[in-house]
């Protein structure tokens, strides 16, 4: 770890605690869980007790401080508990849910959903997309009417990680019809809210193990106090957090393309086929070096931008970068894994074929590749 | 209660070790090192005890810079404070001289027990206890499993695994020495928050001269053994499949297993 020059001391000891923590109580049950497309709500309070949300999260509600390096390592070390649903399912609590609260929220919103929710217990969701607008958050048609203190909240979202079992919602909502990006507000609602139903939950390629929901908004009615942050300024609010969402994800998908790179390894150097390994080929073996070079590219790219941000560096490209090239390089390794793996590769008892569905996501999510180049073109003034 | 706990930082349980050339020790190149796993139990224990009773858990430890990573990690899961044995002189040690200077940093203390894993899984010598129970003068309970101290804080009822499953149960006054057995709980991890305030926590370096001892008297001078050389067992040579009717196989085996394996 020492060779890691972005990590110091307290990450150091916090990843050997978390790394211990997944491959004790997450990777043994990871298959039941992934089989069952759900795990034990428990395991919240659980990663709540070792602080595992704790991290860059301000001590007054229970965090430690520091920034979002802590959550770095989370990402890199959730790769161990073999569940991208287990992973996503205590990650995006950990990653997209919590630090808008902390961000923009108020001391009153901070005592009901921030302090719960580093104790892992209350969970929340980020709402955003809905079935006609995803990579287009602007078109978004959720709408909340400001009625007296109340906002009456109609519409519904899809997509919604956690949706299913959430205790709090992050919800983009239209304030200002017809101003797009200019009149979008997050405004938190409380699971049992009247008129809030999770109407579906959806079934994936992959994070099986993870809440996917569909939701609905039929005159909602929620406080006012419960707007998050700055009517009108919730687009931009959101985009604040997608910076740090991008990175994690990237740092994520590098660590699993490492973790497939290097059982892979082991499987290459020890199947043999026309009485040598496999890996002594050398097609495989120059899949093996284009791997590891793609990872190791990704991992200083991801770590480069991780340092600029967190030191306050504008670095908008090099976070789309990162999430392209991270996340579509992660799928090819998966993929070049099960090739290597032959017709075991395909089966469900080995992983190379989990990552591969787990990873399938990563390109998608979180702002897709395309909608990535699309920021960079932006950027270069094209 | 003043709870002492003694701990040794252990090469992982994952290690491969590797022999150095001369056979004189293991390449330590690249190895991680944790706490003993058996130790983990006896700080959990510890903990366990200050939450009844209140108290003081203080960890105490000999071994190179590096351990102050152990002791911190012991910190994290909640212990008050540590004692961190380190000094050239203190290297090379076998289990009696490591006990020497376990027990010169603990005699100035005050404890009312003292817990320990039932073994260190680098040497495995599962002795230093004993050593050091003897040169505090108190008693020591081996491998336990289950441990309940007296509401007065003077005696213990401890249970102990002996051969084929069976339990014996004693009760020892205090202090005593505990060795502590896996069974006997499950630790706890060193949380988040557990680490940010283990920095604040005093740790005290107790050098050969702050020991009061001389140097003959530790270490690999003070040790009343020698390792003379480390080695692997052979590896595993690939098994042999004779073929041919089984007359001519009864035959070709018996050969082999008197000539070559000389087991007949
Ligand atoms: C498992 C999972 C979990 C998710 N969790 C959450 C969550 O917790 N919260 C949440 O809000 N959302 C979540 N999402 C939604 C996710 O963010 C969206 O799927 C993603 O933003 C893409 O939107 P879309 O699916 O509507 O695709 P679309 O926007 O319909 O895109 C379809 C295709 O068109 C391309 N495209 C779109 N616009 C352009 C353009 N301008 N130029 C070029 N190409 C373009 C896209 O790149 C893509 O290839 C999740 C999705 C999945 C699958
Ligand atoms: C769903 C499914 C259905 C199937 N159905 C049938 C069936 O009905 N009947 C049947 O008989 N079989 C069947 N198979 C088996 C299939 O034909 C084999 O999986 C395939 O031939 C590859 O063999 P393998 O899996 O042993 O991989 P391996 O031979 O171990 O190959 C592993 C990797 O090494 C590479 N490799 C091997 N040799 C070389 C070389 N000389 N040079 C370079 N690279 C090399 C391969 O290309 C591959 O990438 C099925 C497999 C699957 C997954």
């Amino acid at each position: 770890m020492e060779r890691e020059w972005l990590f110091e001391e307290d990450h150091r000891a916090y990843r050997e605690t978390v790394r211990r923590w997944i491959a004790r109580e997450l990777a043994p049950y990871a298959d039941e869980w992934e089989a069952a497309e759900e795990f034990p709500m428990d395991l919240y309070r659980k990663a709540g007790e070792i602080g595992f949300f704790a991290g860059g999260l301000p001590e007054e509600y229970g965090g430690v401080g520091g920034d979002f390096r802590y959550k770095i390592v989370n990402a890199e070390e959730l790769v161990g508990c073999r569940s991208g649903g287990v992973a996503a399912g205590l990650g995006l609590h950990d990653t997209i849910a919590l630090p808008p609260i902390s961000r923009f929220g108020t001391d009153e919103q901070k005592e009901r959903y921030l302090v719960p929710g580093i104790q892992g217990k209350k969970i929340g969701a980020l709402a955003v997309t809905e079935p006609n607008a995803g990579s287009d958050v602007g078109g978004i048609r959720t709408r909340a009417v400001r009625e007296g203190d109340e906002y009456v909240i109609d519409g519904s979202k899809t997509f919604i990680t956690n949706g299913v079992r959430a205790d709090f919602y992050i919800v983009a909502c239209v304030t200002d019809p017809g101003k797009k990006v200019h009149g979008i507000s997050q405004i938190l609602v409380d699971k049992g809210t009247p008129g809030f139903t999770v109407t579906r939950k959806l079934h994936k390629l992959g994070w099986r193990a993870s809440d996917t929901g569909e939701l609905a908004f039929e005159n909602v009615r929620v406080p006012a106090t419960n707007l998050l942050g700055t009517e009108n300024r919730g687009f931009y609010q959101i985009m604040e957090g997608f910076q740090e969402e991008r990175l994690l994800m990237a740092a994520g998908s590098t660590a699993a393309a490492q973790h497939c790179f290097d059982i892979t390894l082991e499987y290459a150097k020890g199947r043999e086929a026309f009485g040598r390994p496999i890996g002594s080929f050398q097609v495989t073996r120059h899949k093996f070096a284009d791997m590891l070079t793609w990872i190791e590219a990704a991992r200083r790219l991801v770590y480069h931008t991780i340092w600029l941000h967190i030191n306050g560096h504008e670095c908008n490209k090099e976070v789309a970068m990162c999430k392209i090239f991270a996340c579509e390089k992660a799928v090819e390794v998966a993929d070049m894994c099960i090739q290597i793996h032959g017709g075991y590769g395909y089966m469900m008892e080995y992983e190379v074929q989990r990552i591969w569905r787990d990873q399938r996501i990563q390109p998608i999510g979180g702002g897709t590749t395309e909608i990535q180049k699309e920021i960079i073109g932006k950027l270069l003034g094209l | 209660m003043d709870i002492l706990v003694c701990m040794k930082q252990v090469p992982d349980t994952e290690t491969k070790i590797v022999i150095n050339p001369e056979g004189t020790g293991i390449v330590t190149d690249g190895i991680k090192y944790v706490m003993n796993p058996y130790d983990e139990f006896a700080v959990e224990e510890a903990l366990k005890i200050k939450e009844k009773m209140g108290g003081t858990v203080t960890i105490v430890s000999m071994g190179p810079q590096r351990a102050t990573e152990a002791i911190r990690t012991a910190l994290a899961m909640g212990a008050d404070k540590g004692v961190h044995l380190c000094d050239d002189a203190f290297e090379g040690a076998d289990s009696y001289s490591t006990a020497k200077a376990l027990a010169a940093a603990i005699k100035p203390l005050s404890y009312d027990i003292i817990l320990g894993g039932k073994q260190a899984v680098d040497h495995d010598n599962a002795q230093v206890y004993a050593a050091l129970a003897e040169l505090l003068d108190i008693s020591h309970v081996s491998i336990v499993t289950q441990l309940d101290v007296a509401e007065d804080g003077k005696s213990a009822v401890a249970q102990r695994e002996v051969e084929g499953g069976a339990r014996e149960v004693i009760e020892v006054s205090l202090p005593a020495f505990i060795a502590c057995q896996k069974g006997l709980n499950e630790p706890r991890y060193a949380s988040l928050p557990g680490i940010m305030k283990a920095k604040k926590k005093p740790i005290d370096v107790i050098d050969l001269a702050k020991s009061g001892l001389s140097a003959d008297e530790v270490g690999e001078k003070g040790a009343k053994l020698k390792i003379r050389k480390f080695f692997l067992p052979p590896e595993r040579e690939a098994g042999k499949i004779l073929e041919g009717e089984p007359e001519e196989l009864a035959t070709q085996l018996v050969k082999l297993l008197r000539e070559e394996a000389k087991a007949i």
